[in-house]
């Protein structure tokens, strides 16, 4: 098929991103098959949708960026992936990804960084880097990502694209392979808002596997709006610090004088715990990543490792050989905060500071606040190796997108200008499932800005 | 022993009685080929969540209430995190913080102490692990994942049983309980109830606790107290040379009668509890609970009351008839298909226990039969001895009592004309026992009105045959 071939070649032209994972004859092979499966009445038919490789899929392998699942295949699709099928939509191969969804930059993949489509010596962000890459050079229209602290709009960010992460519940997360199950989403990342739209809301709604997903419809798809009139819009001042990238700044800044002109509400608001959002993200997602990676143990699947003595010495090495070094740290910080007499210490204050900074965002949006606007990274894409040695610099350009996973609130980012070329991107955080007021929002800002002219 | 107290806490797992699995929809039947009631849940695969089955919560909630137990309306998951080849995820999804159930107790009768209250300090909800086979394979152990998610309930009692045998008639009254209301077999054997004590002694008349031991590996109810007297006087021994009981974990080895710790490499565990983050806590509305209670059944310690004072049966009787549910259903039938209360008791008691016993417990005579075959005895249609031969053909190939009797011949001959043909045959036979009888052995009565029965191979109305040869021994 046709259609199927230029799908392919597209994805193969674009090979020197190391963005997709699949091997070329396996991804042509599938994408014939599929397209010769597809079902022409769905409202994705023919769409090729590439899939981070954590999300689990039958027709290629599911490696999560990791070693210790190299060659491992899932006999059973993800909910959203069984979605983007009965939709019509084709499974455009696996995207790299920082291992197990943990980095900023695609960095932390075993199978080699993912380059930036615009500057091959930057990072495309991450840790759905090979997603938002893929997207931003054409060769998909849309992809699937995951977030759990902001790994689907700090890489649309950094590539010039849309990145959707919908509120936590809105999504199925069956399927996807769990790293901090409290906060991780499968999210869409598209060309436009409305491909990522249509993708978010064709994979929405209730699944039963998934006791954490929301018992709703599908996520209805608004329309674009005339205007941003009677839209009151938060600018969280946290969000904009005196050491901010000036840039960045400056694009954020032409951002709301355009919704100012659309009609918008700009107001400043306060989130007042938005400091300790970082420090409180790194107890709870290690701490819950440390128990959903304990099942990689190479007695049931996964790659074995040779030579051990006994089961103990099998799950040391297995694991030691398996695991890259920021999964091993993020594994060991998550086990001792979880160990008796640390248990109080961190992780339940964690939770009580969760639960005060989902309080600052309640309190924002009753005092009429519809939607709060800020920029999605604090810069640009940076350079490959720039914060690969540095775990903490790594974290902190996570510092504006972990808020809305620790709130479990629907978050946007949308390409806002350019910095000396580079992408920069702007958030919208929006309430617990009113997307569709936050893709309104998003639609018109979208119209609006010159996202490829310097801020 | 003199001198000392014994003093004994249990946890008990329960394996909950659903057609499906805690957390998948795999069939949670024992016995099959290994790893074949398996799927991604249960595998611990790679993106798969646990979805709760309702089932196991009703059932988990029943053995609350029927254990007297305060439900909590809103209780939490938590995993239980340790690594180990039969446990697939390296948690096990078990409830921590906030349990299903706190606060009940169970009333038993001790050997020692008469009846005694168990507290029951709470009771959760989890899953089982998978079991590792370690004789299956030289040098290799092979996995079993069919047991992997299978619901579970754990029991934790307080330090309240004084000896071993005490701890072993606890046991027995739980194993009644959950029987009763349906929610596990509770069959050690197969491993759906399972016990861990823990086990302390202190000198009579202490009122703190010794340092206390968890006793494992205790697979039968004989064992419970084998296990727990060894341990129990092994921390007697200790401590009379001088020595202190080490708090460890002791397994027990039912093959040489004795107690060994476990490796200590083996249960340094941490295991790191923390809220299920892939399960919403777990909301019991009180119209849910108070449904589950109103399916509770009447529970063994009521019927046996009831039973003494509905049907005028002694204690013994009753405890006998309700110590399941079975029979105390079938002795109800019984009863309300018309039989006398006492003597249905006898006959369940008997004939109905006997044949069930050597036949998987099978009440193989239907209650409306034995009911007729009871009034048959009593109406004197039947002797007692062709009444139990009409049992065990009723038992073996079913039908009418009354046709099966006639059959048989055994209908009792109350024809007076025929009694006296055989007591005369008896009396010709037997000139030396009628001599010694008219020379004052009236005892001899008896042996008599034996003859006449095995003469009229049990056909003869004993009473009436008791009369015609009074009348001709006297004359």
């Amino acid at each position: 098929m046709s259609d199927a071939k230029a799908i392919a070649d597209r994805l193969v032209k674009v090979k020197r991103l190391n963005a997709l994972l699949t091997p070329v004859k396996e991804l042509r092979k599938s994408l014939a098959e599929q397209a010769a499966a597809a079902r022409p009445t769905g409202v994705l038919y023919g769409m090729p949708v590439a899939v981070k490789d954590n999300i689990c899929t039958i027709d290629f392998t599911t490696t999560c960026g990791s070693k210790i699942l190299e060659g491992y295949r899932s006999p059973y699709d993800a909910t959203v992936i069984t979605k983007l099928k009965a939709a019509g939509a084709l499974i455009a191969g696996k995207t790299n990804c920082d291992e197990f969804a943990m980095g900023s930059s695609t960095e932390h993949s075993a199978y080699g960084r993912s380059i930036h489509p615009i500057d091959k010596t930057r990072v495309p962000g991450g840790s759905s880097g090979g997603s938002a890459a893929l997207v931003a050079a054409g060769a998909v229209p849309a992809a699937l990502g995951s977030e759990t602290g902001g790994s689907v709009r700090q890489p649309a960010s950094f590539c010039g694209v849309v990145g959707i992460k919908p509120t936590y519940g809105r999504v199925s997360r069956y399927g996807l392979v769990a790293f901090g199950s409290s906060l991780d989403q499968v999210g869409a990342l598209g060309r436009s808002v409305h491909d990522a739209a249509r993708v978010l809301s064709v994979i929405s709604g209730r699944d039963p596997k998934d006791t954490t997903c929301e018992d709703r419809d599908p996520l209805r798809l608004p329309t674009v709006p005339e205007s941003l009139q009677g839209f009151v819009i938060g600018l969280p001042r946290e969000y904009f610090p005196p050491d901010l990238d000036p840039a960045v700044r400056r694009a954020c800044d032409r951002a709301v004088r355009l919704m100012k002109e659309q009609g918008a509400a700009v107001r400043e608001v306060s989130l007042p715990h938005t400091q300790y959002a970082v420090p409180t993200y790194y107890v709870i997602a290690p701490a819950e990543a440390s128990s959903n990676l304990a099942r990689f143990d190479g007695v049931r699947y996964g790659p074995r490792a040779e030579g051990a003595s006994d089961v103990r010495d099998l799950y040391r090495r297995t694991r030691g050989e398996g695991f890259g070094a920021e999964v091993r740290r993020r594994i060991l910080v998550g086990t001792y905060v979880l160990s008796a007499g640390y248990y109080d210490a961190y992780y339940r204050r964690a939770q009580q500071m969760r639960a005060l900074i989902a309080q600052d965002f309640r309190n924002a949006f009753d005092r009429g606040v519809d939607l709060l606007f800020t920029p999605t990274t604090p810069t640009p894409a940076f350079k490959a190796g720039e914060k690969l040695n540095d775990p903490v610099a790594m974290y902190l350009s996570d510092i504006f997108t972990v808020t809305a996973n620790l709130a479990g609130l629907p978050a946007i980012s949308v390409p806002i200008g350019r910095v000396k070329g580079l992408p920069v991107g702007g958030q919208f955080i929006g309430q617990a499932f009113l997307e569709d007021e936050m893709l309104e929002a998003a639609y018109a800002l979208e119209r609006a800005v010159p996202a490829t002219e310097e801020a | 022993m003199p001198g000392w107290e014994t003093v004994i806490g249990l946890e008990t797992h329960v394996q909950l009685r659903t057609v499906s699995k805690m957390f998948c929809g795999c069939s949670a039947a024992f016995g099959a080929a290994p790893n074949t009631h398996v799927c991604p849940v249960c595998l611990g695969l790679p993106g798969a969540l646990p979805a709760p089955n309702g089932e196991a919560l009703k059932h988990a909630v029943r053995a609350a209430l029927a254990l007297g137990c305060t439900i909590h309306a809103k209780s939490v998951f938590a995993r239980k995190n340790y690594f180990y080849p039969d446990l697939p995820k390296g948690y096990q999804i078990s409830q921590f913080e906030q349990p299903l159930a706190t606060k009940g107790s169970l009333t038993f009768l001790a050997p020692e102490r008469g009846l005694v209250t168990a507290t029951i300090v709470r009771l959760h909800v989890e899953e089982d692990a998978g079991k590792s086979l370690h004789d299956r394979f030289p040098k290799a152990t092979a996995v079993d994942l069919n047991r992997a998610g299978v619901p579970l309930i754990e029991i934790v009692t307080g330090p309240d049983f004084r000896s071993p045998q005490e701890t072993r008639a606890y046991l027995q009254t739980l194993k009644q309980v959950l029987e009763y209301i349906g929610v596990s077999d509770c069959d050690m054997e197969k491993g759906s109830l399972r016990v861990d004590a823990n086990v302390s002694v202190r000198r009579a008349g202490d009122s703190a606790l010794g340092v206390k031991t968890e006793v494992k590996n205790i697979n039968s109810f004989a064992f419970v107290e084998k296990a727990l007297g060894v341990e129990r006087d092994r921390q007697i021994a200790v401590l009379e040379g001088g020595g202190t009981v080490t708090q460890q974990t002791m397994l027990y080895d039912n093959k040489d009668n004795a107690v060994r710790p476990q490796r200590s490499k083996e249960e340094s565990h941490d295991y790191r509890y923390f809220p299920e983050p892939d399960l919403p806590p777990l909301v019991l509305t009180p119209e849910f609970v108070a449904e589950q209670q109103s399916l509770l059944p009447e529970l063994p310690a009521s019927k046996r009351e009831r039973f003494v004072a509905q049907y005028g049966l002694p204690q013994q009787d009753a405890a006998v008839l309700t110590a399941g549910r079975a029979v105390a259903d079938y002795y109800e039938g019984v009863v309300h298909a018309g039989a006398e209360a006492k003597a249905a008791a006898n006959w369940v008691m008997g004939e109905v226990l006997a044949d069930a016993k050597d036949h998987t417990e099978a009440l193989r005579v239907p209650a409306g039969s034995l009911a007729q075959l009871i009034g048959l005895v009593k109406g004197g249609t039947l002797s007692h001895q062709a009444g139990k031969r009409v049992f065990t053909e009723l038992a073996n190939r079913g039908g009418d009592p009354r046709t099966i009797a006639e059959a048989l011949g055994v209908i009792q001959v109350v024809d007076p004309n025929a009694v006296a043909g055989w007591v005369s045959e008896v009396l010709g036979a037997h000139a030396t026992e009628v001599g010694r009888y008219k020379g004052g052995e009236t005892k001899l009565m008896a042996f008599f009105v034996g003859q006449v029965m095995k003469a009229s191979k049990g056909k003869a109305d004993p009473k009436l045959a008791q009369r015609v040869l009074e009348e001709r021994l006297t004359s």
